[in-house]
């Protein structure tokens, strides 16, 4: 390949080597300060102030902890987003290993269907889940007339836990197997040639060396569970955090100090948590020096444990795609109440969206895309910034990314009106609050945490001394940057942008307060739209099928192009 | 700064008003499918004039106008709630114009049609009232309940669902109505009993119909407009109406410094108008007009709150004292029952249990201990005279508090001190239930 850059940048090494970081680091700064810190710090103040008199006070904060709900509510959302830790590792673990681990036929289908279940446009979901699952679902319902008894699936916390980690399990699975296919081969011969086979190499040398996919997934799926509200809303159960604080920011006319004092708490935890599982970290390598083994060596299965793999999947899948199939049914079905099955199928509901829908996708896409290019942008450059360099206070660029999974979305909306509104922009774009593109940057911002969390865990694995190389051999620092650093990061990075689209695709709660006319409007808001009366069940849960078509084909695409480069690299690494 | 945002909102004005003049912006928590048939009526009726629907729920509405204040493009608000226009129009957002319509009462079933400011004016009237899934119903063999005290009963334990009053501004109406109708004590009771046998209070009023139709629930507290339109999208349920009710309008107002006014005001003039009253019979919309003119035409069957026989029971509803306590009586009811609802159904369920146990025993101490239980459920941390005290109820709405009224304590203290006594009481009364079910 031809060395066009180096002699361009190699003059400004007489400047300080950071300035390029510190200038990226600064800008990142603002926009992250602009963005997400002053328009949030805009509403939350109110939990520092005497509700009455406007003055400063910490009286709310000492209120928090002698009050008896609030405080149980904290040990249950502890727990259930501990369960939901656990439960979503079980279903995860499973489908990595054996997809990464074994020539296994479709595993790329399976990694993308592994994808679906954050795609769950909101009001749907609960919707579906307790259509099947609930006190008086199709199972529930056939197990009471054939066998004389229920199963809880639904109710109170468990139900919680059960759909949190149906929903948010794949967090772990995207990261751990972009952390899987990362690890050396030679690490695996060698542990071979030491004598360790089977579940001992796995937990002794391969579990570990995917530690940072992993941790990165589970600390996502613990702050995300922590800081979630629409699934507990639409269960009905209100003794948890960000339910309470919820409840009591979006009262009409109610300003209750204690919501704020709840947002500031679950920001302030979720940070906390977050610095726990770099403390877990702290003193480990878990970067590889070689990149030619393209990831672990796979083998064939035998035909016993092939139907073993595939019986274990295929359970898998069919739980975490419930949801979906309750989606299928509602969007295919006519009437369907207090029976296992609907009534009666028709198509007539995707009629009724076909005219109304294509501005929808279109909007989807151009949000949802964008702010996921924007994700993997920030998070590639922050990752790279606290990993890589000695920027001081360069952590907190980090902190402050993640603090965005606490905000809730109503906050960020508020928040964003207040701000930006009556900012004229130019070129008769109209107000800066109601110009589409704020959409995007909200976007952008809320999903921000999972593209970062991917790309941080891409670099670590990355071995510094393959930098070194680089720039021994005469690279400057940009272009290692982008001809070592990031091709080595593709995975990790496609990764965090597939998160971040397909969560982006249906997010509501942030997008709601801020789409200004309806053509601007995107799909979750075409379902919401539609959900909000008996006829529109229907149809609600045919866009809800369109948009999870969509998600699907696109993380689909990605996967490939995954696949692609990894054979590539492969390819070319053999060669050496 | 200031001048800024003074100088750029003048330049909106401008602009938006030489550009959009023939368009009317709606902000509206209403579904599509009442949207639309006044959106297709309207522009037939003025041609040339758009009407620019923007969807949002009540809660985002209201901070949406409250936020943007400064460089308002809205023209009307159109929701449900009446006390979400109370908070706009205490906060001067609407504006005060002189719309022009005729034959519409002011009272509708002891309620106010109009704002009598004139700040918003009702275009449709609602009703509260139960509704049931009749596939459930037969298959749990349950009778059907016709009035509030029906659901009282042991046998629709875990059969029921309503809406929190503090998320849903109609239900909160129907709460009030009971406490107004049986009085500040016996209303709570009565919520209590029913509370104990709800399997679930939702967060969203569509909540307890769509648990409704899917089967989820057997009955539901419901506005009458999301029954009724229900069973017209084909759903096996039915509405009752209970004897006790309250009749409440659904309502549009225009928003202060809308940049089209005149276009805004013609909206009003057109839902107010018996064109606009008939495109409420729309087998989808399903909402009672306020012109009774129009119930002539109406079809068979349909509620007409205007004629004698409907909702005897209905009562004059107080909106001072409903005001008031807005609020507090939110609070009061999250506290005790929505938050609370697992202790106080163990306590509900354990007290049916004994009197069932004993019915026929006559057992003197059983009766005794479960007299006792229920007085235990029934208590109430504070009287009715507290809850009007405006130096207790400003505590709630603590940023809007009149500057001359001493209040005391802090919201979080008192829910506190409720929550303490709400489990305490539970707690022991299903102890003293439990008792005298062993008593055998």
């Amino acid at each position: 390949m031809p060395n066009t850059s180096q002699t361009a940048s190699s003059g400004f090494t007489l400047f300080p080597r950071l300035s390029g970081a510190a200038v990226a680091g600064i800008l990142i700064a603002i926009f992250l300060m602009a963005f997400l810190i002053l328009p949030v710090a805009q509403v939350i103040y109110v939990a520092f102030l005497e509700a009455r008199t406007g003055s400063f006070t910490l009286q709310n904060f000492q209120d928090f902890f002698s009050t008896t709900l609030f405080r149980e509510s904290f040990v249950n959302s502890f727990y259930v987003s501990l369960m939901s830790v656990v439960v979503a590792t079980v279903i995860a673990l499973p489908l990595a290993y054996i997809t990464t681990r074994f020539n296994f036929g479709g595993a790329a289908v399976i990694q993308a269907l592994g994808v679906i279940p954050l795609i769950m446009p909101p009001f749907v979901g609960a919707v579906a889940m307790s259509l099947l699952f609930g006190r008086n679902g199709s199972i529930n319902l056939l197990l009471n007339q054939y066998l004389g008894f229920r199963i809880p699936f639904m109710e109170g916390l468990n139900g919680v836990i059960l759909v949190q980690s149906i929903h948010y399990f794949p967090f772990i699975l995207i990261n751990l197997s972009a952390s899987l296919r990362n690890i050396d081969r030679s690490m695996e011969e060698a542990a071979q040639n030491l004598g360790s086979y089977g579940m001992r190499m796995f937990r002794r040398i391969v579990f570990p060396l995917a530690m940072p996919g992993y941790l990165a997934g589970a600390a996502l799926v613990f702050i995300k569970v922590f800081d979630d509200l629409g699934t507990p809303l639409l269960l009905n159960v209100n003794n948890m955090l960000a339910p309470q604080a919820y409840l009591r920011i979006t009262g009409v006319g109610i300003n209750d100090p204690m919501g704020y004092v709840i947002s500031f708490i679950l920001v302030a935890f979720s940070v906390f948590s977050l610095w726990v599982s770099f403390l877990f970290m702290r003193g480990k390598d878990y970067a590889t020096v070689q990149k030619g083994g393209g990831g672990l060596s796979r083998r064939d299965l035998k035909p016993r444990e092939k139907w073993l793999a595939w019986g274990v999947i295929l359970l898998i899948l069919a739980m975490v795609l419930s949801p979906h199939i309750g989606l299928l049914l509602l969007a295919f079905g006519t009437i369907w109440s207090f029976s296992p099955l609907p009534d009666g199928f028709t198509v007539q509901h995707f009629g009724t969206i076909f005219t109304q829908s294509s501005q929808y996708v279109w909007n989807t896409l151009v949000y949802a895309g964008s702010a996921a290019v924007v994700d993997v942008v920030l998070g590639t450059a922050i990752a790279y910034i606290v990993i890589r360099t000695g920027l001081p206070g360069r952590k907190w660029l980090d902190y402050m990314a993640t603090a965005a999974l606490a905000v809730p979305g109503v906050v960020l909306g508020i928040g964003y009106l207040r701000m930006f509104h009556g900012i004229q922009l130019p070129f008769g774009l109209g107000q800066m609050s109601s110009f589409w593109g704020i959409i995007i940057v909200a976007l952008a911002v809320r999903r921000l945490p999972y593209a970062l969390r991917a790309c941080m865990a891409a670099l670590q694995q990355v071995a510094l001394s393959l930098e070194e190389a680089a720039e021994s051999l005469g690279a400057s620092r940009s272009s290692t940057i982008r001809r070592i650093v990031v091709p080595l990061m593709t995975g990790g990075i496609l990764a965090g942008f597939v998160t971040s689209f397909a969560t982006a695709a249906v997010e509501l709660s942030a997008t709601i307060m801020l789409v200004g006319r309806s053509s601007d409007a995107p799909l979750a808001y075409g379902i919401y739209l539609y959900m909000q009366s008996p006829a529109g069940r229907g149809p609600g849960a045919a866009l809800g099928i369109l948009a999870v078509v969509i998600v699907a084909v696109g993380t689909y695409l990605s996967q490939r192009i995954i696949e692609r480069e990894r054979a590539r690299q492969t390819m070319t690494g053999d060669q050496h | 700064m200031n001048r800024i945002s003074a100088f750029s909102a003048f330049a909106l004005m401008m602009t938006s008003a030489a550009a959009f003049a023939d368009t009317v912006t709606v902000v509206t928590s209403f579904p599509r499918d009442l949207t639309d048939p006044f959106k297709a009526a309207f522009e037939a009726a003025h041609p040339g004039t758009t009407l620019e629907v923007v969807s949002r729920n009540t809660n985002a509405a209201v901070s949406h106008l409250q936020e943007t204040r400064s460089a308002n493009t809205i023209d009307l608000m159109w929701a449900s709630a009446p006390d979400a226009f109370e908070v706009l129009k205490e906060e001067e957002l609407l504006a005060k114009v002189d719309v022009k319509f005729e034959g519409i009462p002011d009272v509708i079933g002891g309620y106010p049609v109009h704002d009598p400011d004139g700040t918003y004016f009702g275009f449709a009237a609602s009703g509260y009232g139960i509704m049931y899934n009749t596939r459930y119903v037969q298959a749990n063999d349950l009778p059907i309940a016709r009035e509030w005290e029906d659901l009282k009963r042991a046998e629709y334990n875990g059969h029921v669902a309503m809406s929190s009053p503090s998320r849903s501004g109609t239900t909160h109406l129907t709460v009030e109505t009971v406490l107004q109708g049986e009085g500040w004590d016996q209303g709570w009771a009565t919520w209590k009993w029913i509370s104990g046998n709800m399997n679930t209070v939702t967060e969203r009023s569509f909540g307890v119909p769509d648990a409704v139709n899917s089967g989820a629930t057997g009955f539901g507290i419901v506005i009458d407009f999301f029954g009724l339109a229900s069973k017209a999208s084909g759903f096996p349920v039915e509405l009752v109406y209970p004897s006790v009710t309250a009749i409440v309008p659904a309502n549009i107002g225009i928003i202060a410094n809308a940049p089209n006014p005149e276009g805004a005001k013609q909206f009003v003039e057109f839902l107010l108008s018996p064109d606009g009253q008939k495109v409420l019979l729309d087998p989808a919309i399903m909402r009672l007009p306020v012109d009774p003119k129009i119930y002539a035409s109406a079809p068979d069957g349909f509620p007409n709150p205007f004629s004698e026989e409907f909702a005897p029971g209905a009562i004059e509803f107080d909106v001072d004292k409903s005001g008031v306590r807005y609020n507090l009586v939110n609070s009061l009811f999250d506290v005790l029952v929505t938050y609370r609802l697992d202790d106080l159904r163990g306590a509900v369920a354990a007290v049916q249990k004994a009197e069932a146990a004993h019915a026929d025993t006559g057992n003197k101490e059983a009766a005794a201990l479960i007299a006792e239980a229920r007085a235990l459920i029934e208590a109430m941390p504070i009287t009715e005279a507290e809850a009007q005290d405006p130096a207790f109820t400003q505590v709630f709405t603590i940023s809007r508090a009149e500057p001359g009224t001493e209040v005391v304590g802090r919201q979080a203290e008192i829910e506190q001190a409720w929550d303490s006594f709400a489990v305490e009481n539970y707690r022991k009364a299903k102890e003293l239930a439990d008792q005298a079910t062993a008593m055998k």
